[in-house]
């Protein structure tokens, strides 16, 4: 364990040097979660018909989302998609370590160091900034009781976990792909839609719903989310926490089957 | 055998080399193509998804808000496929000295950027954006004389220069800060976000910064609500939202009087 541990460690370290990108990235997110506002206010305030979701609930879906941006599976560690195009990727497989848990821990520690950066940041503005402003109105409201925060915690762990694996198959496809295009060039669309930052997911038509609740990508925000704003209640925040780690072994282990299958046939390009 | 070329005559010659060069790799252009549609199409689906739930956006409809992000997507792409030598300067000219070189050149250096390289995966956004435009221009009942047809294309162009504009001056910003700032992405990217929804939503803040300081919705919003023949809710008149477009040209010439600033303050990296 303790070389993972050391990895992740100095993961953190380096990308933590990072401050100034994570300043402009604070600004550009707030600058995004206050267009939705204004939007998701002018779409509430044309209604007067009973919504899936309170328009309070959607303040956490916005700015919950916007905190926790980085932490979503979109693109690759350039470093290890570097590995595989230069055959460096052979020096790993030397390595007395698990491929899998080696680049786990890096890509573990790739998403969770940016993430925490911005996270922080953000959740206070959007939590004590905004309303010093005389924005108090679109304010992040606090989480629905103690029991939704504890299990908020669970689920954001898991979600962390969940993103990770993904990440992982998107890097293992590396060795087959090398310039990262084919499926891994769609993540940035499939993944913001189908974890519901693009839309939150209880306000896409109600004949979508079980489509929607059949997959992966939900556990990656709206599940942690809906915890936090008390849209799921307890009582079924350990269902889906339960569906978010049960996905989770499907994902890590199809990242092992695929690792395992491209270990077989990988060619190092030579040099 | 340059010295007949004119500065045009160079720049196609940039844009046709730089065409061939994608199209020698055609399944990696169209993957790319494909790839740049569906993650620019996913906004589609969540405004199509908040029209389904909401009916309206108060008197908007989903025509009128897709005409807007049609218009203002289909812009977007052609100057981002046109400005990729001014979005990637910070990074891959100032930092890298590479600058230096083209200082030395004896032709102007916006003509050089420019024809830097022509993005042509691009075409998947426009594609989408222009697609999704035809829809709604077939939707609404607009009464379709010449001279807004004449509008249409003044706002298209507009708009394209407008954010062309945007590039350029977030290229100027470098000559300062060496690195291109993320936090300009809130006004190119956000910027199409921003336009795809009627101005009218916003808070009036909020739309003065994009009306007076960075002119995006005089290229957008105003020539649609003419084009649409209603009663502008902001008060504007059928005059002033005609003319409007011609501020994206303004801003052109703005952001290129800040680079030449920017030229005259530069000092090479020297690496």
């Amino acid at each position: 364990m303790k070389p993972y541990l050391a990895i992740v460690a100095a993961r953190f370290q380096m990308l933590l040097q990072y401050r100034a990108a994570a300043f402009a990235g604070f600004a550009t997110q707030l600058f995004w979660g206050l267009i939705k506002v204004m939007v998701f206010v002018a779409f509430f305030a044309s209604t007067s018909a009973e919504q899936p979701m309170s328009l309070s609930q959607v303040l956490v879906y916005i700015w919950l989302g916007q905190a926790l941006l980085a932490l979503l599976p979109w693109n690759v560690d350039p470093e290890i998609a570097g590995h595989v195009r230069s055959g460096a990727v052979a020096y790993e497989l030397l390595r007395p370590l698990d491929l899998y848990a080696f680049w786990f821990a890096r890509t573990f520690a790739f998403r969770a160091a940016p993430t925490l950066l911005r996270m922080v940041p953000m959740v206070l503005f959007a939590y004590l900034g905004l309303p010093l402003i005389g924005l108090g109105d679109w304010a992040l409201p606090l989480p629905a009781d103690g029991a939704a925060t504890g299990l908020f915690a669970l689920s954001l762990a898991a979600t962390l976990v969940l993103s990770t694996a993904v990440t992982m198959v998107l890097h293992i496809s590396l060795m087959w792909t090398i310039s990262g295009e084919g499926f891994n060039r769609l993540m940035p669309g499939i993944v913001p839609l189908f974890s519901g930052l693009v839309v939150p997911l209880p306000l896409f038509p109600d004949w979508l719903q079980p489509l929607l609740f059949w997959q992966p990508f939900k556990g990656l925000a709206d599940v942690p989310f809906r915890i936090y704003s008390g849209h799921i209640d307890a009582g079924d925040a350990l269902l889906e926490i339960a569906l978010q780690i049960g996905w989770c072994a499907m994902i890590v282990a199809f990242g092992l089957w695929l690792l395992n299958r491209a270990g077989r046939r990988v060619v190092v390009q030579g040099g | 055998m340059a010295e007949g070329v004119g500065g045009l005559g160079l720049y196609g010659r940039l844009v046709g080399q730089s065409v061939r060069v994608q199209l020698q790799y055609r399944w990696s252009f169209l993957l790319m193509a494909f790839g740049n549609m569906v993650t620019s199409g996913v906004e589609v689906i969540g405004i199509w998804a908040l029209f389904d739930r909401f009916g309206s956006l108060g008197a908007w409809r989903l025509a009128e808000v897709a005409f807007l992000y049609g218009l203002v997507n289909a812009a977007f792409a052609v100057a981002e496929a046109l400005a990729r030598g001014f979005d990637v300067f910070g990074k891959e000219f100032v930092k890298t000295g590479t600058f230096d070189r083209v200082l030395l050149r004896p032709r102007s250096t916006v003509l050089q950027l420019a024809g830097h390289e022509f993005q042509l995966q691009r075409v998947g956004r426009f594609l989408q954006g222009a697609a999704v435009l035809a829809w709604a221009i077939w939707m609404l009942p607009i009464d379709w004389q010449l001279w807004k047809v004449a509008l249409l294309a003044f706002a298209f162009v507009g708009a394209a220069v407008f954010f062309y504009g945007l590039f350029i001056a977030q290229a100027a910003l470098s000559f300062w800060t060496t690195e291109s700032l993320e936090i300009m992405n809130t006004l190119t990217y956000g910027g199409t976000e921003t336009a795809q929804y009627p101005l009218a939503i916003y808070r009036p803040w909020f739309r003065r910064f994009f009306t007076y300081v960075v002119p995006l919705g005089c290229v957008t919003y105003f020539p649609a609500v003419a084009i649409f023949g209603i009663d502008d809710p902001l008060g504007t008149g059928r005059v002033f939202q005609v003319l409007a477009p011609a501020s994206g040209f303004v801003f052109l010439i703005m952001a290129l009087g800040f680079w030449r600033l920017g030229i005259r303050h530069y000092t090479s990296t020297g690496s």
